[in-house]
């Protein structure tokens, strides 16, 4: 069993709970760039997560992940912006 | 004790942001209040949760706190900060690009009368379109001639 703190399954929960509500954009998302700032969202409620579930386990192995997990989905979305915009690159 | 209220205050307020921006992102009817909701929102919230995690870290490295030893405590207030400066140069940067990237695609703001920026940030890509039509009918001459 996982143990976790109340406070930061709490916390949790209503990170989940927004994550959710940003994935029912995600699929009902008219246009593409509304999918697209979903998962933005998304990226970012992922690495603020990690930072609590690495505070709550005692592991500060997580925060890296987290950094290296916010470089990435940055570039991820300057490029999926890129080929929104059409044209050449 | 006080200093666990002011942890808890701070995750409250970082949860409280976050959550804002799920209602916000379902609810406003368009791509760029989507992504004032959805950005703004979650910087501000994360600023505010990774705060509190520098905090139990800098206590943790005075005297052990929570299971974390001193030498874990600064890793884990460091380690934070950069992930919190990570956070706050790459979101707004991304959100510029959607909403560039949206305007030019041709999606319009609801319930807009006049679009000011209309043409005006197209310019780049027209220039490099005439630029290649005179090359490929300078070509074209040559080839002519």
């Amino acid at each position: 069993m996982i143990e976790l703190a109340n406070e930061y399954l709490v916390v949790l929960l209503a990170l989940l709970l927004c994550m959710v509500m940003a994935f029912i954009r995600v699929i009902k998302g008219p246009t593409a760039p509304d999918r697209v700032v979903g998962l933005d969202t998304i990226n970012t409620i992922v690495i603020v997560g990690m930072v609590i579930f690495g505070a709550a386990l005692n592991e500060v192995i997580y925060i890296d992940v987290a950094i290296v997990y916010a470089l990435l989905s940055f570039v991820t979305t300057l490029f999926i912006a890129k080929y929104l915009e059409g044209g050449d690159f | 004790m006080i200093f666990e209220i002011i942890i808890y205050i701070l995750l409250a307020i970082g949860v409280f942001f976050n959550v804002l921006a799920g209602v916000g992102l379902l609810r406003f009817p368009d791509v760029y209040t989507r992504l004032h909701a959805g950005t703004k929102c979650t910087t501000f919230g994360s600023i505010f949760i990774c705060g509190s995690v520098i905090l139990i870290g800098l206590r943790a490295w005075y005297s052990p706190y929570m299971g974390f030893t001193g030498a874990e405590g600064s890793e884990l207030a460091i380690h934070t900060a950069i992930a919190l400066i990570a956070i706050l140069l790459t979101n707004p940067t991304g959100a510029h690009a959607i909403a560039r990237a949206a305007h030019r695609s041709g999606v319009k703001p609801v319930g807009a009368v006049v679009d000011e920026l209309d043409g005006k940030t197209e310019k780049k890509s027209a220039r490099r379109k005439t630029t290649t039509k005179k090359k490929t009918t300078t070509k074209k001459k040559g080839a002519k001639k």
